[in-house]
């Protein structure tokens, strides 16, 4: 059986590709760690001093504004120094390839890549030509992974539930063109979740999905009841251009997140969503603002586990 | 090597030299600060047996180490927790066995990034030597001598702590 590349031999993270194969105990280690981070947002300096003189490179081959900076933040605070690359802007632009990029900015002593590419997989290809230093992490990859957001929606969910394994956790929406839900599912499913379910219409849904241990919901009304835990996701504007849908308002009517719809769900339910939000659309105003919502803390914890993953990934040898 | 001494009455002993520390110090003004695991263990019970106020501080030193580089990130057991302000207050910073004097330089580069005190004094419940840096104890129950591949451990079982040798791994 071929090494899962994001491990070395000792089994331990030397990159963050995807939660796909990653075991139980590392993604535990992960949380671990970034709550041991989360307090250092109350102290005078929010800074330690773990990856000082280390540079870590993000390169955002697809625009993120939000995720950027998150991952910004979480180096900076580990004392990196840090290098934001927009590339779709500058060298692709002019014709070089992926890797050609890699091996220049290799040659500017990188420590660490955050990847983001509209290529699934090109944080893969990254990972398989770097020199044994230099670590990778996926910050989103085409339709198919987002592993540090699947990591802090499960940090999120452990702050909030504490244990895995009693729960009912929905995720509703777009999970086709979705890699925080591919994530999520692979992730809930690792820690021992024993009821994912999915909810969305058959147009968003990939086929197979029972194959990954959930079980599909057409009807939200039906998908709700007694969950702990709802996982909404972003919309993307273009699926209705792409005749999947047929407009934003008949979505938000089947599927959109309401307070009368959310009542279905167990009392003490939480709302996540990995922003940005679209109101009316996925989700209503009153529920996004609501008691139960918890959208902005995904966003505080967000920064913990990517600190997580950097001083974890950093701090170990891939030989 | 000296024979492993009794850690009951090194805490006494530790307890009575931190109490003499206290009552030098402005009233209300000093705080107990405990390396984990062990230092926060003694900084806790001392906390309670010397009746002061407030709770006393742990500190988690992992992101502080300066052995990152080459073993990595420790796995995390407890958080640092620090509930009072650090500014201008006296600090006595707690910890089982002073050896090469690393702990205690990532453990003051902590509590800088939490406020400047007024001051930290230092206070142990073993000085085994082989400093690599420069630091002192300013308060120290006991000073032993044990081989370098041997390892002092303190435990504790419900409220009494215990002390153990182990040969260190390689050795």
């Amino acid at each position: 059986m071929a090494r899962n590349p994001q491990l070395n031999r000792h089994g331990e993270l030397v990159h963050l590709l995807t939660l796909d194969g990653l075991p139980r105990d590392i993604i535990t280690h992960i949380l671990d760690t970034a709550e041991a981070f989360v307090p250092l947002t109350e102290r005078e300096i929010k800074k330690v001093p773990l990856l000082r003189g280390k540079s870590v490179f993000n390169l955002f081959f697809e625009n993120s504004t939000r995720t950027r900076t998150t991952f910004e933040i979480a180096a900076k605070r580990l004392s990196a120094d840090v290098y934001n690359l927009n590339i779709n802007v500058s060298s692709t632009a002019k014709g070089e390839t992926l890797l050609d990029t890699i091996r220049n900015l290799s040659a500017m002593q990188a420590d660490l890549f955050v990847v983001r590419h509209s290529a699934s997989g090109a944080p893969h290809l990254i990972a398989r030509h770097v020199a044994p230093h230099v670590h990778v992490i996926n910050a989103g990859d085409g339709w198919h992974a987002h592993p540090t957001q699947g990591l802090l929606d499960m940090y999120t969910i452990r702050h909030y539930k504490r244990d895995f394994s009693s729960l009912r956790v929905a995720i509703v929406g777009d999970v086709m063109h979705s890699r925080v839900a591919r994530s999520d599912i692979l992730a809930l499913t690792t820690l021992g979740v024993p009821e994912v379910r999915v909810i969305g219409p058959k147009t968003l849904l990939p086929g197979g999905l029972e194959h990954l241990g959930v079980r599909v919901f057409h009807d939200m009304r039906e998908g709700l009841r007694d969950v702990d835990v709802i996982i909404m996701l972003r919309l993307q504007n273009e699926r209705m251009r792409g005749a999947l849908l047929p407009s934003a308002q008949e979505y938000f009517k089947y599927y959109g997140l309401t307070p009368e719809k959310l009542a279905l769900a167990k009392p003490d339910a939480i709302v996540m969503h990995p922003g940005p939000m679209n109101r009316g659309v996925e989700i209503d105003s009153p529920v996004a603002d609501g008691k139960q919502a918890v959208i902005l803390n995904q966003v505080t914890f967000g920064i913990a586990v990517r600190m997580a993953v950097m001083s974890i990934v950093a701090g170990t040898s891939n030989t | 090597m000296t024979p492993l001494p009794d850690a009951e009455s090194l805490y006494a002993e530790l307890r009575k030299l931190v109490a003499e520390a206290i009552a030098r110090l402005p009233q209300g003004s000093v705080h107990l600060i405990g390396i984990r695991s062990g230092g926060a263990w003694l900084a806790e019970r001392m906390h309670r047996d010397l009746n002061l106020e407030g709770r006393p501080g742990a500190l988690n030193i992992s992101f502080y180490r300066d052995d990152f580089d080459r073993i990595g990130l420790h796995h995390q057991v407890q958080p640092t927790e620090i509930p009072f302000e650090v500014e201008g207050r006296h600090l006595i910073l707690v910890d089982d066995v002073l050896y090469t004097g690393r702990t205690i330089r990532g453990a003051m580069n902590e509590i800088f990034d939490y406020g400047r005190p007024a001051s930290i004094q230092l206070a142990v419940l073993i000085d085994r030597g082989g400093r690599q840096l420069p630091v002192a104890a300013s308060i120290c129950a006991a000073r032993v001598d044990v081989p370098e591949h041997v390892t002092i451990n303190l435990n504790q079982e419900g409220d009494r702590f215990t002390i153990t040798l182990e040969e260190a791994h390689g050795a």
